[in-house]
């Protein structure tokens, strides 16, 4: 699709090899075609901005390996940064000291909530948990079903006492979704909302008001990696809103580099916990920081090379 | 409540500065960027406004502003025919088929285009071809009862092709205005689901051609909505497209890109999740929001 870092790196870097130390003026080049390649990526402009200085820092304080030519070595170091931001070790869920533990999702419409909810209830049974899913969307037209439908292929139930389709309270269908966990000994509850836009200030609330009723242990933000710059203002407005505590990359089977995943970590300093990589239950994964960092900057040779120099 | 966003003040500051030095450049520049235009796009609509502004001598903010503004419109072509190809010929249907990656909004598009329709007076049926998302067809299903269409489907996991085919069908035989069949989102990466929409499109032409086939494409969408068009476009030759979710604070300035390099025009703008909210593109309003309003 667009040029990847290393291929608009090397032709920066032809003449460079053998120099003890990056002039200012390659570093200055270097900064140019990285800033080009994470915008391409989708990474947010103010985010681009502290990270470019970031490595303008580094770079000008790097000497120059014998190992690796100055283009390697540039890379190596962007790779390093990525690979911090993004969130270095993968975080585990956090789970109540007494159940159920509640998973709460939210985010913009079509991000992949409903989807993830279906997934995760495969995932948490499939490792011995008997989760419940809890239709809390019951604005968008056959929200409800769609639980239903995802949750019977999950194998798992689904807690859906009002019909949708603009009928029901979801604050008190959450509300009400605890006492029926608990009683029917399910020890992890995943509540799926509808889709709202972070300026929607009336869904906003409804989704804090969703948070304070069930008083989750980790509420999700379900972030689509196609999204563009738009990631850090709807990130910030989700944080303010609702407040979240992990992020979950979707659609990531297809080619978008996925800078989103930059923006929304480094905006918002919350982990990102798990990928999603297809319309099947089974396409989900805890997130990899180190596979996100070379899909963003299309890195993927250039690092083999740097591993075995 | 658009007006006078972050970006709209940041770039009237820039404009209202007495010389344009090489920052304010920059932030023109980031002032696209950050709109999701996208960086050759900006680059080259960057290069021409600084050349106009040199031989028009351009120095107050309102001009430079109105220059920038004129670019962007004339890269999306406001002279294209923007009318949406419904109206049935002869005795067959128009035939309208929604098509795009997942979750943008085709199915919500086609319940507000029936709705339109059915306000001036014309006959819908809407095709439930996307058989395999969970309750896909019971939300079309929904929206057709709401604005008084009806909706055929097909079992679930079914071929879609034979839906699409069997609503053309239907639509012919009850002499309906227009059918709208609404397809499965897809990534335009999947090769085996992009050639079993060919074959939807190609099923359904048996019965005469598709009108009009339409790319919902994500406002929020960055870089990646221009290779989901230019897929799209090779497989099922998109005719125009529907930027949703335009109520957000995405700009959707990708569709810039995308009618610069496929010239294929936006046609229509969704506004929201309600049956109304759906409005004709028009350039000089688009635009207007990307840049903010002016003073
Ligand atoms: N290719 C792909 N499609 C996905 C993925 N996750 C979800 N989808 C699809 O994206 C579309 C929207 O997914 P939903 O789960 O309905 O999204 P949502 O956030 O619940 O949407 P709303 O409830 O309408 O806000 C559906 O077509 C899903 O099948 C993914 O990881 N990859
Ligand atoms: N705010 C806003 N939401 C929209 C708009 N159009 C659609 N939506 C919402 O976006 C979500 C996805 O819409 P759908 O119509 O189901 O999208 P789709 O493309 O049919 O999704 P799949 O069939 O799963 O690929 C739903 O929650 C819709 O209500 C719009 O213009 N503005
Ligand atoms: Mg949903
Ligand atoms: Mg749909």
């Amino acid at each position: 699709m667009f040029d990847t870092l290393s291929d608009r790196l090397s032709g920066v870097f032809t003449n460079l090899r053998g120099k003890g130390r990056l002039s200012d003026a390659d570093i200055d080049a270097t900064a140019r075609e990285i800033r080009i390649a994470l915008l391409e990526a989708d990474v947010a402009l103010p985010v681009v901005r502290q990270f470019i200085a970031r490595i303008k820092e580094r770079a000008g304080g790097a000497e120059v390996s014998k190992a690796l030519n100055p283009a390697q070595q540039v890379i190596k170091i962007v790779n390093e940064e990525l690979v911090a931001i993004l969130g270095g070790e993968t975080r585990r869920l956090q789970y109540a000291k007494q159940p159920p533990t509640v998973i709460m999702l939210a985010g913009l419409q079509g991000a992949g909530k409903t989807t993830l909810a279906g997934k995760l209830a495969r995932w948490l049974r499939d490792q011995g948990h008997t989760p419940l899913l809890v239709a809390c969307d019951l604005q968008r037209p056959n929200a409800v079903n769609q639980l239903q439908v995802v949750g019977e292929r999950a194998g798992v139930q689904t807690y859906a006492p009002e019909p949708g389709n603009g009928v029901g309270d979801p604050v008190r269908v959450a509300r009400d979704s605890i006492d029926f966990a608990r009683r029917a000994q399910h020890d992890m509850v995943v509540v799926d909302t509808a889709g709202r836009l972070g300026i929607d200030a009336e869904m906003m609330q409804q989704a804090a008001d969703i948070r304070a009723a069930v008083d989750p242990q980790e509420v999700l933000f379900v972030v689509d990696a196609m999204v563009g710059q738009d990631a850090v203002n709807t990130a910030q407005a989700f944080q303010d809103g609702v407040g979240f505590t992990g992020v979950v990359l979707t659609k990531l089977d297809g080619d978008a580099r996925g800078g989103a995943a930059l923006s929304v970590r480094e905006v918002t300093g919350q982990p990102i916990m798990f990928a999603s990589n297809g319309e099947k239950l089974e396409d989900f994964d805890v997130f990899h920081p180190d596979r996100m960092a070379s899909r963003i900057l299309g890195m993927g040779d250039m690092l083999t090379l740097i591993e075995q120099a | 409540a658009r007006s006078q966003n972050a970006l709209g003040r940041g770039l009237l500051s820039v404009l209202s500065r007495e010389n344009l030095d090489d920052d304010a450049w920059d932030e023109v520049e980031e002032s696209l960027l950050g709109a999701d235009v996208g960086v050759a796009a900006t680059t080259e609509i960057v290069e021409r406004l600084r050349t106009r502004t040199k031989v028009l001598n351009t120095r107050s903010a309102g001009e430079l502003r109105a220059l920038l503004a004129d670019e962007l419109v004339t890269a999306l072509q406001p002279d294209l025919d923007r009318t949406l190809r419904s109206t049935p010929t002869g005795d067959r249907p128009a035939v309208v088929m929604v098509v795009g990656v997942n979750g943008t909004g085709k199915t919500t598009t086609c319940g507000k285009l029936a709705r339109v329709l059915v306000a001036d007076g014309r006959t819908v049926l809407l095709g439930a071809a996307d058989t395999f998302r969970a309750a896909a067809a019971d939300q079309l299903q929904t929206w057709g009862s709401r604005v008084g269409a009806e909706t055929v489907r097909g079992p679930e996991g079914g071929d879609p092709a034979s839906v699409a085919f069997d609503t053309v069908k239907q639509g012919t035989e009850a002499k309906v205005d227009t059918v709208l069949i609404d397809t499965a989102g897809r990534l335009h990466t999947k090769v085996g689901l992009m050639d079993e929409l060919g074959k939807v499109k190609r099923v359904v032409e048996k019965q005469g051609p598709v009108d009009e086939t339409l790319l919902v494409l994500d406002a929020t969408t960055g870089q990646n909505g221009l290779v989901q068009a230019r897929v799209f476009t090779e497989v099922v030759d998109v005719t125009g497209i529907v930027l949703t979710k335009l109520d957000g604070t995405a700009k959707g300035g990708i569709v810039i890109s995308v009618q610069r390099e496929l010239g294929v025009p936006v046609k229509l703008v969704g506004l929201g999740e309600g049956a109304d909210d759906l409005a004709p593109f028009e350039p000089e309003q688009f635009v207007d929001a990307l840049l903010g309003e002016p003073e």
